[in-house]
This record gives C-alpha cells, structure tokens and sequence, in this order.
C-alpha cells in the first residue's frame, strides 16, 4: 500500500466516523441517553464500580431504548463542570454524578439546562431538576461492627478512612456501636488516607494499622487494597461498596454492598415516561439499596448473630443510632429510648466512645 | 549495517526546534497503533481526541480554562529551568497562592467592593512566592537540593488547605463538609465570555507569556539566565550572582504558580475545596519542556497538554475509550519528546561495517536538556 492510498483511507475512515456520530445522534424522541460521572476508575472494585453495575443493569433493564454514557476518573475540582455539562450539550437526558465533590459543578451545570435532569448523590443541594440520592451504608458498617466485636482478640480495629466527612464519620461510629452492643472493649483506630481512591496509600494505611496490634481492618475507600493486606498478614477484614471476596477469600467477613440497580432503573424509567421528579432518597437495608455478601470465615454462632442484626434493622426493630449513645468523654449524649435523627446524622461530626483520636477539624 | 549515534559538534538548532513537532507526530502515529489495539476506529479515535473539542466555541473556551493555569506555571518553571533552578514544587505553591486569595475570599464573602479581586490576585501571588521563598532560602543558605524541598513542601501545602477546608474555613451552613464558603461576585474571576467558563485569568496568562518574552529577550535577567544555563562557569568568571538568580527563579515561579492557583479558586471553581489541582503544577514541568522553555513554545505547549485532557473526556463520552488512555498518550508524549531531544545533540549515522568495540560513546552531559 503507497502513500496515497493509505491517506485515501485515512480520509474514507474519517468520513465514515463522522457518520457514525451522526447516526448516533439521531435517535427516536422516546429513547433517553443517560450519562454518569464517576470519581475513580470503574475497575476499583468498589464504588464507583458498584455505579457501573447500575447503569448496565439501566442498559439491561430499558434495552434499546437507552443509550448510556459514562466518564471515570474525573477529579473533583475545575474539571468536573465541564464534563457533566459536556453531556448535558451532547444530548443526554439524565445525569448521574457520583461523588460528594461533584456537588457545586452539578448545582451549576442544572442551572444552566433546565431540560436536563440531574441526580447527585451523597450531596444537599437540590433544584427543579436537581435531585439528590444516597443510601444508609451506615447500617450495613453497624452489621460490620458486630461482628469485629465478637472475632476481635485484641481488640483493636482499624480503619482506613479516606476524608473525615459526615458520612464516613457516621461509618466509623456506626461500626463501633455495632462492637460495642456485644464486647464494650473494642476500641477504633483511624487513619486518613485523603484519597477516595489509592491503593497504596490505603494498603500502607492498613499495614501501619496492623503494625499497632488491629487484628480487624475496616475500610471507608473504594479499592481493595486494605483487605488485601489483611489477607497477607493475616488478619480478618471488611469488602467495601461490592463483595470483594475473591480478593481476600480468607479474611473478608463479609462486606457491605451498595446496589444502585433498582434506584437508577426507575429514574431513568421515570424519565423515559415522562414523571420524573427532583427529590431526596435515603434508602437502607429495607430499600435494597444496602445489602451484605456472605457471612464468611467466621464460626457460625457469629454469622447467626450478624443474620438477626441484619434482619432486625431491615424491619426496623434495631436502629444502629438509638440510645443510650456516649460521646469520647463518656457522657451520654443520646438518651436511652432516643435515636439520632436523620438531620443530625447528616452533619455528624463526632465521634462516639471507643473510637480513638479526634475527628479532624 | 548497523546504526551509530555520533555526537554533533554543535547543536542542532533545526532539531532543537523540530523535536517538539516531531515528538507529536510520533505520539499521533503510536495512537493510532494503541487505538486500533483497543478495537476501536484509529481515525475516528484521533478526530474525537484531537479535532473534535475544537469544533465548538464552548470546547475552545474550555481549551483556554483547562490551558491558563498551566501556561502560567509553565512559564513560571521555564526560567528557572533555564538556570539549572529546578523548582519541582509549583503544585505547593500554587496550593499557597490559592490559600492566601482564597482566604480573603472567604473573610470577606459578603463584600462587594471592587478591591477585593485585585487584592486576592495579590495575595495569590504572594503566597506563591512565600512558599518558593523556603526552598530558596534553603538553598542559598544550606546549599540544600531545591528539588527535594520543593516537593516536599507541596505535600504540606496540601495538607495544610485540606485543614484549613476541614476546620476553621469550613461553610458553616455546609453540613460540616469539607470546602469553603462560595466568593462572592466580586470575589470572583469576571467572564469574558457569557455562557463559558472563560475567565480574566486567561487574558493574564497571555500577559505574563508576552512580559516573559520580552524579559528574557530584552533584560539583563534574561541574559544572565540564559547565560547560566548555556555555561555556567563563563557565568560565574564574568561575576554573575548565582544565588541572586536563584532567589529570582524561584520567587518568580512561585508567583506565577501562586497566580495559577488565585485564578483557579477564582475562577472555574469559586471556592476553596480540599482539592483544587488535579495535578497542575507537576503537568506544567512537561509543558515548560514541550515548550522548549520559551514563552511562546509554552504558550502552544499549554494548548496542545490542555487539549489531551479534553480530547480524552471527548474521547470518553463519545466513544467510550478508558480514562487512562489520556495518561498514557501525555507519557508517550513526554517520552518521545525526550528521545528526539537526542537527535539535537545526536546525529545517527549508517554503517556499512559494524564498528569494533563500542559502538557509541552515548554519554549526554548533566543538565544538557536544560541546557536548550
């Protein structure tokens, strides 16, 4: 092949791309195309990758009817304005933004395409077409906590945080008072890692833990990294965001995972027919939005136990946050027979007795 | 046959000028091998990366968002890097830059006076400056390495506004998340363009690549840094200061990347959150040498790094190529820029007859590089 026929096919392929987009964006009025942003890679195995699964279950659910986009990897800062709001100019119906961070650069995408609809998750603001969705992991860590309550011989846990937040705070306490209901002994340790996602870090973070006599590792950050180490130096650990135990088929206990599937096929479905509306959800273990994998490498009294805790929280007879609850200096700042209520849940900045070192600030 | 490298007498300034060009073509060339081995359409690939964020006016407005903070550090490091200064910290010094404007953003969000923006452009620079200034002092005092202490000090840097975003700057009607109040309207980086994101910082950007221009071309600084570069000891006989010039180097490129991080907490982003550079200040060391350390070569250079980011999330939504492909074609990038950086000071023979004993003395002088 010479020269010029390479470049006549160079100009035939780019012609035939170019119709290619163009085909792509002629599509029946009814059909939805649906975009999603995410903050890391869709291989962490963890979060985002829980979204993914989410917008294949939309593909799988409305078929030919939706198109779905996404874009992974987009840090939270300047960039992510300009992504959500390239999909919204490329035709997209609905948008899903996956992180905390995403929060003010969807406000002001919204704002400025009021036909699109949007939905941000884990964050407060709201709009017209703005609407915010999150789920109540912190069920699934008191479940978690439990049962490092009862296998803890030295009763140390450690935990990986990623950014000391509301939500990773109420975590971090919702598994300890999980510990406590069954060895008032345990106590947390915590280490920042500032990433949502970075498996060394995360692994080092998990190892220094070890090193300080943790024979339980929690983690609130997306990869798989922390209960590795578990597995390697062979202590006991918790899956993040998806069942992540052909990572750790020895230490994982069991993980809490986040299952997107059911809310986002009915958004997008809400669109599709016409109804969709902004609102807030908060869904739980009763909603199917958080749910457990397998109790496992555990003996079966504890894994009994860790099905009733589970199952009474699903029904509502067990509230991870009722009282009598104690802050860090012992003083009983949830009444007995009181819960904490959502709103105060939502700014939690404190943490309960047990856990160790003081929330940063 | 065999290949030889022989070294030139004399650089070549043909090639000095071309590798940059050269480097492109064969990044394009290596995408097109990396395209088609991910199944997808190579040219379809290459028009959606390269061609297609510049076919709408939004996508070249966003060109000049994502590309001014990186000129403006590019050119910032591109004087020290003439000097043998290697300032590696412009991400910490952006990071100061954004904290000390940004702070007065935030004490003074419900002003609307119109001194409040230059004051911050200010404070921004300053605090880029004070943040380089450690690495300089340490420098010319210790003779320590300012490559390891301006990295070093980027990781306080962000530390220190990850505290400061956690704590004492949080929005208190934030829900105790991490970030800052918003700046007010007049705390904020104007638009020149309705419906983009285009702020005053780009019309700066430019500024500061015409003033480096003439600087370099027209003041003795200029001069002496070209000097120092080129031949250090013909600098040191002649009396040249060196550690004047490197106080200038240092304070010059914090300034610039303190301005980079005002523009971006003023601008695109409005407010000061736990991360506001996905990584600037380190990109900007690749554009300051795509550049060839010159103003205007930073300035396409700026273009061209800030076009790969965008092209790569084009390249996402529209045909569904992973995110690390855009990495993967900035290392290619850099990696073939460094090769033909070779040829400037290589010329590659052919060989009938295989030499006996070596076959080249491939030996390139420390700092070479800088040296151009």
């Amino acid at each position: 092949m010479n020269l010029r026929d390479s470049l006549k096919r160079a100009a035939g392929l780019a012609l035939a791309g170019g119709l290619v987009l163009a085909a792509a964006g002629a599509m029946a009025d009814d059909d939805i195309k649906v975009g999603f942003v995410y903050v890391g890679p869709i291989g962490d195995h963890g979060w985002t990758y829980r979204h993914d699964i989410g917008r294949l279950a939309i593909e799988e659910a409305l078929g030919d009817k939706v198109e779905t986009t996404f874009v992974e990897s987009v840090k939270e800062g300047a960039d992510a304005e300009r992504v959500i709001q390239q999909l919204a100019a490329s035709g997209h119906d609905l948008i899903f933004t996956t992180s905390f961070g995403f929060m003010n650069a969807t406000a002001k995408v919204a704002k400025r395409n009021p036909k699109v609809m949007f939905e941000h998750a884990t964050g407060y603001k709201r709009s017209n077409n703005l609407s915010t969705y999150m789920a109540r992991f912190y069920e699934g860590r008191y479940v978690s906590g439990v049962i490092a309550g009862k296998l803890t011989e030295s009763n140390i846990v450690g935990y990986v945080g990623s950014f000391p937040i509301p939500e990773v705070v109420r975590g971090i306490n919702a598994f300890m008072l999980g510990a406590h209901s069954v060895n008032p002994d345990v106590k947390i340790k915590v280490v920042w890692v500032n990433s949502w996602y970075d498996p060394g870090k995360e692994g080092d973070a998990a190892k220094a833990l070890i090193d300080q006599g943790a024979d339980m590792i929690a983690q609130h950050t997306d990869s798989p990294a922390p209960l590795q180490v578990a597995e390697n130096r062979g202590v006991m650990g918790f899956g993040q965001a998806s069942d992540m135990i052909q990572f750790a088929p020895k230490a994982q206990l069991t993980a809490v995972i986040d299952d997107w599937n059911g809310y986002y096929v009915a958004r997008a479905k809400a669109v599709m027919d016409g109804n969709w509306e902004s609102g807030d959800t908060w869904g739980g273990m009763d909603s199917g939005m958080v749910a457990m994998a397998p109790f496992t490498n555990m003996p079966d009294d504890v894994a009994k136990l860790a099905a009733e805790v589970t199952e009474a929280i699903s029904n509502g007879t067990l509230h991870p946050f009722q009282g009598p609850i104690k802050d860090q200096s012992g003083k009983v700042v949830v009444a007995e027979g009181e819960t904490v209520s959502d709103e105060d849940l939502l700014r939690m900045d404190w943490y309960v007795m047990g856990v160790e070192g003081k929330v940063p600030k | 046959m065999a290949l030889r490298l022989e070294r030139r007498a004399q650089h070549s300034q043909l090639m000095v000028t071309l590798s940059p060009v050269i480097a492109i073509l064969l990044t394009l060339l290596s995408g097109i091998v990396i395209f088609a081995l991910l199944g997808k359409d190579p040219f379809l690939s290459l028009y959606t990366f390269f061609v297609l964020p510049l076919t709408s006016l939004y996508g070249l407005t966003e060109l000049g968002v994502k590309a001014t903070p990186l000129i403006l550090i590019g050119i910032g490091l591109s004087f020290g890097f003439r000097a043998n200064v290697w300032n590696i910290g412009a991400e910490g010094q952006l990071t100061l830059g954004a904290i000390f404007g940004g702070g007065l953003g935030i004490a003074f969000y419900d002003s609307d006076s119109a001194l409040l923006l230059p004051a911050m452009i200010l404070a921004g620079v300053l605090g880029g400056m004070a943040w380089a200034a450690i690495p300089a002092w340490l420098k010319t005092r210790f003779n320590a390495n300012e490559i390891l202490t301006s990295l070093m000090l980027t990781y306080v840097a962000v530390l220190l506004l990850s505290y400061l975003v956690h704590g004492p700057w949080r929005d208190p009607d934030g829900y105790n998340f991490p970030e800052s109040r918003m700046f007010s309207e007049a705390g904020t980086l104007p638009l020149l363009l309705e419906a983009s994101r285009l702020h005053l910082g780009a019309v700066i950007a430019l500024l500061v690549v015409v003033a480096a221009w003439v600087l370099l071309t027209k003041a003795l600084i200029g001069f002496q840094l070209r000097v120092v570069g080129l031949a250090p000891a013909a600098a040191r006989y002649v009396g040249f200061r060196q550690k004047r010039l490197i106080w200038f180097c240092l304070l010059f490129s914090g300034g610039l990347a303190g301005l980079a991080g005002l523009s971006e907490v003023a601008g695109p982003i409005g407010q000061l959150t736990p991360s506001i550079s996905p990584g600037y200040g380190f990109t900007a060391i690749i554009v300051a040498f795509l550049g060839r350390l010159h103003p205007v070569g930073v300035l396409f250079a700026g273009l061209v790094m800030a076009l790969t980011y965008i092209g790569g999330e084009a390249a996402q939504i529209e045909i569904g190529l992973p995110a690390a492909v855009t990495g993967l074609f900035q290392g290619v990038l850099l990696f073939f820029l460094l090769a033909c950086d070779m040829l400037s000071t290589y010329r590659i023979r052919f060989v009938r007859q295989p030499a006996a004993g070596p076959v080249a003395s491939v030996k390139p002088a420390a700092g070479e590089a800088a040296a151009q």
